[in-house]
């Protein structure tokens, strides 16, 4: 019985995405078949990986990973040039956490200037990111993108309850959008169309289906993630045919297995290997799922992505 | 490949006898199809329908045992391509490769890690299940001396015998009779002694080829032999290609009904980075490898994996649940907070993750609510004023505290006056509809 390849044919294909200006610019997205079967269809990006650093200093991450950052970490500027310079960032992700109420509670201007600060430090595209306050949020991104005009930087997260603020100052402001909804595939999608029925182009939409660490709801994200393909490719849904972002930090390092230490935990041995291979291991099952933009932490394990990326294509 | 219910009537005598226990051969098609009856039921079925439907009730993709007892593995019976469609069925199997080189103090070490690999992870134990012997030496004695070793060190483990030598196979398959080894394996040159050596010692056959033109003519050559209980090894050892040729398999053996391809894979992650190692061990777990070889399994590695497998391997149609309990979450006094969630796993992991962070130590109070989130278990009656009321004073909490009051989450604020009414005595805060605020509201109560 002779073998014959069985191929599936494709009627969508995903957007492909455009961040940042000039040569340091970054595409990701626009393949049109499932996660890396470059056997039927065609790949011309490779997922990227950002760098996430925050406005404030890192206090309540994990030693492990404040550590890979000690000596930079004290001001956005130098860690975004630390990330650009020396570790070779393709794309930086601030994160505006220093503006929720419950934190540092910095106003839209604060934000606005350290988004302005850190665009005028690097050359490689920025992805602004709110503190996840849906309602402080609506403020201090339509500041930080108006800070950011013209950039054509990736903004988010909007969200049912801010989305309308974020994408009239995104849409004014030439930036992308990131549209995160709660783990669920019609949510997904409900809020992409209720974002392009504001005349918001449905090409700059990258799609946040809520993410979650190895061992604590991984199995969600990534079949809701499959649907989402599954959608966008096989009955061409251009309403589920958005590139995927998967911030994966935020959630890997609250995990047990990234924080405890080896005294506390002798079983599980060594708490860097550990940790960067808890951050690893989540970002390549999402990678099997489809991610086109992973936002992540530890140097280490953005190093191993790299390669396992370069493996897979 | 699964036939409808009216592709089975057609081979049913359509006498409408009754005698299967069945009002007619079309609810009874309808019951075989369905996989919920046998065809032994109908004494008049022709041997025509048996062989016709036979060979199609059996599982697109073979299910294979490796090892023997309570902790042998079952690998295989994979129905989907993707876990929202359907359960995984088998989780794939570790295996751990131990060189017939390494001094006898390593393969030691190995053996015995693997035998005490097992980990408790949200109630489930699971563990490394195989060791993989490889014939590095190209000396049949001591591949046999280095295959009994393990074997004796870890008496519940499935062994794989790596070898191409067949001369090496029959001087190791002593060491593990009745434990059901694989022999790995089977090649287009030495498959006729391989299989001979398999049947003899009721063992499984990996089967290696380079490249799925090749496997397929394997496989089938081998099938001739009459020997089913099949694993393959396609040759893949780069990501790319396990993506690919996994896929291919997966899918030929399920839609496209490709008998060849109708056994489990085995993929090799081992690697010299370690990193890389738990990368390409995690691409096989997601993309339908039945066994994941790995070089070594330091527990910072395996905890992951482990976690990776169940994840995928979950139910989707089942959330996953914790045990109804109260859960001390730090060393709490009797005046720490006492809160309460439902038990659906990942309700349970953000809390009790924020808790932890909050580094407040607390009382953790989490009801069965089956496995629903607060919300959903408030909308669906299961999370009510009553019956949290029931849960806390049945669980005997009121011992260990010597305060009354229950923190519940945001999200069913209303609950709160009826929950005072069934709960003489006690005063109910609302806490935080989200988990993320729960550090902020537990340091300002403290």
């Amino acid at each position: 019985m002779a073998f014959v390849v069985p191929k599936e044919t494709y009627n969508g294909k995903v957007f492909e995405v455009e961040i940042g200006a000039g040569d340091k610019a970054v595409k990701f997205g626009g393949e049109n078949c499932l996660p890396f079967l470059g056997f039927e269809g065609s790949i011309p990006n490779k997922p990227v990986i950002a760098h996430e650093v925050q406005d404030v200093p890192p206090s309540d991450w994990p030693e492990t990973v404040q550590a890979a950052y000690k000596d930079v970490s004290g001001d956005p500027v130098t860690w975004a040039k630390h990330c650009q310079d020396s570790l070779g960032a393709q794309v930086i992700a601030l994160r505006l956490i220093g503006t929720h109420p419950d934190r540092e509670n910095r106003t839209p201007e604060e934000a606005a200037k350290t988004v302005k600060d850190v665009l005028a430090a690097i050359n490689v595209p920025l992805i602004i990111l709110g503190s996840n306050n849906a309602e402080k949020d609506a403020q201090v991104l339509r500041a930080a993108c108006e800070a950011a005009s013209g950039k054509n930087c990736l903004v988010g997260k909007a969200q049912e309850a801010n989305y309308k603020t974020i994408i009239a100052t995104a849409m004014a402001t030439g930036h992308k959008v990131i549209a995160m909804s709660d783990l669920d595939v019609n949510l997904a999608k409900q809020l992409n169309i209720l974002i392009t029925q504001m005349g918001f182009d449905k090409e700059k939409i990258v799609t946040d289906p809520m993410s979650s660490a190895l061992g604590y709801g991984i199995e969600y994200t990534y079949s809701v993630m499959e649907r989402i393909r599954a959608a966008g490719l096989m009955q061409n849904d251009q309403t589920m045919a958005q590139p995927v972002v998967n911030d994966i930090g935020m959630y890997v390092w609250k995990a047990k297995e990234t924080i405890a230490t080896e005294a506390e935990m002798p079983a599980w041995g060594p708490v860097e290997d550990r940790a960067v291979g808890w951050e690893l291991t989540t970002a390549t099952g999402l990678l099997m799922a489809g991610s086109n933009l992973l936002i992540m932490r530890h140097p280490k394990a953005i190093d191993a992505v790299r390669k396992v990326v370069n493996d897979l294509v | 490949m699964a036939l409808s219910g009216v592709e089975i009537f057609k081979h049913l005598p359509k006498t409408n006898c009754k005698k299967c226990g069945f009002p007619t051969c079309l609810a009874f098609a309808m019951k075989l199809a369905a996989k919920q009856a046998s065809l032994d039921s109908c004494p008049d079925a022709s041997d025509e329908a048996k062989s016709f439907l036979g060979a199609a009730s059996e599982p697109p993709i073979r299910g294979i045992t490796i090892g023997a007892g309570a902790k042998a593995l079952k690998v295989g019976e994979e129905t989907v391509l993707f876990r929202h469609d359907k359960k995984f069925v088998n989780p794939c199997g570790f295996a751990l490769a131990i060189k017939d080189t390494d001094p006898d103090a390593d393969i030691d070490a190995k053996a015995a890690a693997v035998a005490g690999s097992e980990i408790d992870r949200v109630g489930q134990m699971l563990r490394v299940e195989l060791i993989a012997v490889m014939d590095a030496s190209g000396e049949p004695s001591r591949f046999a001396a280095a295959v009994k070793r393990a074997a004796d060190k870890a008496p519940d483990a499935g062994i794989i015998l790596a070898s191409s030598n067949p001369a090496a196979i029959e001087a190791a398959l002593p060491a593990v009779a009745g434990r059901k080894p694989m022999i790995y394996g089977a090649n287009a040159g030495n498959a006729d002694k391989m299989v001979a050596l398999a049947k003899g010692a009721g063992a499984s056959l990996g089967v290696v080829a380079d490249g799925l033109d090749a496997m397929a003519e394997l496989t089938e050559k081998i099938k001739a032999m009459d020997f089913k209980d099949m694993v393959m090894d396609p040759g893949a050892r780069k990501a790319k290609d396990m993506v690919e040729q996994y896929t291919m398999i997966r899918r030929a053996a399920l839609k496209k009904d490709f008998k060849p391809f109708g056994y489990p894979v085995i993929s090799f992650a081992v690697n010299g980075d370690p990193f890389m190692e738990q990368a390409l061990a995690s691409v096989g777990i997601a993309k339908y490898a039945s066994i994941v070889v790995l070089s070594d399994i330091s527990t910072w590695k395996t905890l992951a994996l482990i976690a990776l497998r169940q994840n995928i391997y979950t139910d989707p149609q089942v959330p996953m649940q914790v045990t109804q309990n109260i859960y001390k979450v730090g060393e709490p006094t009797a005046d720490a907070p006492l809160l309460i969630t439902t038990n659906f796993s990942l309700s349970y992991f953000i809390v009790l993750g924020e808790v932890e962070n909050s580094k407040v130590p607390s009382w953790l109070a989490v009801m069965d609510v089956e496995g629903l989130s607060v919300l959903t278990a408030w909308a669906a009656g299961k999370f009510t004023a009553s019956k949290i009321a029931q849960f806390i004073l049945e669980s005997g909490v009121e011992k260990d505290i010597a305060h009354k009051e229950l923190v519940i989450p945001g999200y069913v604020a209303v609950l709160s006056g009826a929950l005072e009414d069934k709960l003489p005595g006690w005063k109910i805060t609302v806490g935080p509809r989200e988990a993320n605020a729960l550090p902020a509201f537990l340091k300002n109560k403290a």
